[in-house]
């Protein structure tokens, strides 16, 4: 059986979308980084699928995606020390108690 | 090339100087650092006078730069210079002796991050300076360990700048998928060539909402009061001046230089949209702060919306009016920040009603405050009048009736803010309660650095030769070739 684009991108759109609402509705940070990572993850699936089927001739996409890859788990390190930090100072990582500053 | 030379330059010696000197000489590590970076600005203006500063491409053309993009690296670091300045007696302070190098080699990646965001001219490089400049912001708003609120607004940062930056790069990803490039140049060409399909102007909301966080527009603004509140004060007043004029040169350079064609097809009302929001909302919601620091927040909210109205005139007037305010900006909100800082650092009050009564006990202080209020909110002698009446003018000359609309709204709101601006100069002039804060003596570093905002404050409207000078430099036409 033949792979179309459209095999790839929507289940693409789909992780992206999931990602959206795991980020909205969580409520434990390390769940909310996993939606994070998981609309990143779509991205990255974007760029090799239209590099793979609309524009082959240059590798672009790729490595756009391997960069994005290594910005991801930056962005990732940098939010767990960030989150430990926070966890050390108030004995909780939900975000309904991350309420000391607001309106 | 030279002020990305120059600045890394910089930050080796820093990081060298940090590493490598005795732990007593670390309290001159502030000092050292803000001489290094006023050096390396001094260098950039002397490559303007002698017209070294050309175009120039680097990177397979990945990376350009032109007189008009080191003219903006050039505000850029005058403002990060007057940070570093206020920062320097909060920073050698006791607690932070063994993060104090830290501090300063974080700002300056995140300087080179911005500085990476407006010279890109490839979506690969763009990505890599906007992560740049977010991340290492990120924990520099957590550099205050020992107060709880330091964390959760580094939290909310970095959980915040991740979703955004997920959000632009998939608007990237069906612009790619569209133009078949990530060089601006060609997605340029490929996208004025073809017809518009529903997944542009998909891709253009992405990319617009992920830049809207960097700026903090309305409605994509719901991080910034609680950032601004929890971050040590030096870094708030960075975040607030120097990360957003390099977001909003950032966002011009995209959208003219990528979706120029698209201008009035498809963000051209979405612009609209979100200024009309911006301006207002900020506007509102600043009126009920007590927090001096959230108070300015939405002020600097507000204040993004008029940045937003030099890209939305989309001329030569519009760009250079956007120059010149950032730069009055920069120092009017710097001056602000210079007093909540040092009336800080000296009773740890933040509160307005802490203000009542300043002019009594400290009327330099208050006298500062004033100014940077009167310019921010646009009184005529000062600079903030003249950033204004210019920003007005360049989109007034976009010569559409919607325009004329817009900044009709944006003027009503210049008077909404009169009201909340001057509450602070209520609290600390005409208020009959005794003062909270008592007299003391701000250090050295505090009352340079107030000096210097201060003086920009009062002389930058009054001097033309600033705007003949930003003027001068924008005399190309059209929009998308100042940056090349």
């Amino acid at each position: 059986m033949e792979i179309k684009a459209i095999m790839l991108l929507v289940p693409a759109l789909i992780m992206f979308c999931c990602g959206v609402y795991g980020f909205i509705t969580r409520r434990n940070m390390i769940a909310i980084l996993i939606s994070l990572e998981l609309m990143l993850n779509a991205v990255d699936i974007n760029f090799a699928v239209f590099n793979r089927y609309l524009w082959p001739d240059a590798m672009e996409g790729m490595f756009f995606t391997l960069f994005a890859i290594a910005i991801a788990a930056a962005e990732t390190a940098l939010a767990i020390a960030i989150i430990i930090n926070l966890y050390r100072s108030a004995k909780n990582i939900d975000v309904r108690d991350l309420n000391k500053l607001k309106y | 090339m030279k002020q990305e030379i120059g600045l890394l330059v910089v930050f080796l010696l820093v990081f060298l100087y940090d590493t490598f000197m005795p732990q007593r000489a670390g309290k001159a590590l502030p000092v050292v650092s803000t001489v290094l970076l006023l050096l390396a600005t001094a260098a950039g203006f002397c490559s303007h006078c002698l017209g070294t500063a050309t175009s120039t491409e680097a990177f397979a053309g990945m990376y350009a730069t032109s007189p008009v993009v080191c003219a903006i690296k050039s505000i850029l670091n005058i403002g990060a210079v007057i940070v570093l300045l206020q920062s320097i007696s909060w920073s050698g302070s006791d607690h932070m002796a063994v993060r104090r190098g830290e501090f300063y080699e974080l700002l300056l990646v995140t300087l080179f991050g911005m500085y990476l965001m407006i010279s890109a001219r490839h979506f690969l490089l763009f990505v890599i300076g906007l992560e740049c400049a977010s991340l290492p912001l990120a924990a520099m708003v957590a550099f205050d360990k020992r107060h709880y609120e330091s964390h959760e607004a580094a939290v909310k940062y970095i959980l915040t700048a991740v979703f955004s930056s997920a959000v632009f790069m998939m608007g990237i990803s069906f612009v790619y998928g569209l133009a078949g490039s990530l060089y601006f140049g060609n997605i340029y060409a490929a996208l004025s060539a073809g017809t518009h399909s529903l997944m542009l102007t998909l891709a253009v909301a992405f990319v617009i909402a992920g830049m809207g966080f960097k700026l903090s527009l309305v409605p994509f603004h719901l991080w910034t009061a609680d950032v601004y509140q929890g971050a040590p004060t030096s870094v708030t007043s960075y975040l607030s001046v120097i990360s957003k004029g390099a977001a909003a040169f950032s966002f011009l350079v995209i959208l003219a230089q990528v979706f120029g064609s698209l201008y009035s097809d498809v963000w051209e009302w979405m612009l609209y949209a979100l200024i009309i929001l911006t301006i207002t909302v900020g506007n509102l919601f600043a009126i009920r702060q007590t927090n001096m620091k959230r108070f300015l927040a939405f002020s600097s909210i507000s204040q993004a919306g008029y940045i937003m109205l030099g890209i939305e005139a989309f001329n030569t007037m519009g760009l250079t009016a956007m120059m010149y305010y950032i730069l009055v900006y920069i120092f009017s909100n710097l001056a602000a920040f210079g007093v909540i800082g040092a009336i800080e650092r000296a009773s740890g009050k933040v509160d307005m009603t802490d203000y009542r009564g300043l002019s009594k006990t400290n009327p330099r202080l208050a006298f500062s405050m004033m100014l940077a209020m009167f310019s921010l909110a646009g009184i005529p002698p000062f600079a903030g009048f003249f950033s204004k009446f210019f920003i007005f003018t360049g989109a007034i000359n976009q010569g559409s009736v919607a325009i004329y609309v817009l900044v009709l709204i944006a003027l009503i709101n210049t008077i909404i803010s009169l009201y909340y601006y001057l509450l602070v100069v209520k609290a600390m002039y005409i208020s009959a309660d005794e003062p909270v804060v008592g007299t003391f003596r701000s250090s050295i570093s505090e009352r340079l650095g107030l000096w210097i905002t201060v003086g920009g404050v009062m002389l930058l409207g009054i001097a033309s030769c600033v705007y003949t000078w930003i003027f001068d430099l924008g005399e190309i036409s059209p929009l998308a070739a100042y940056f090349v």
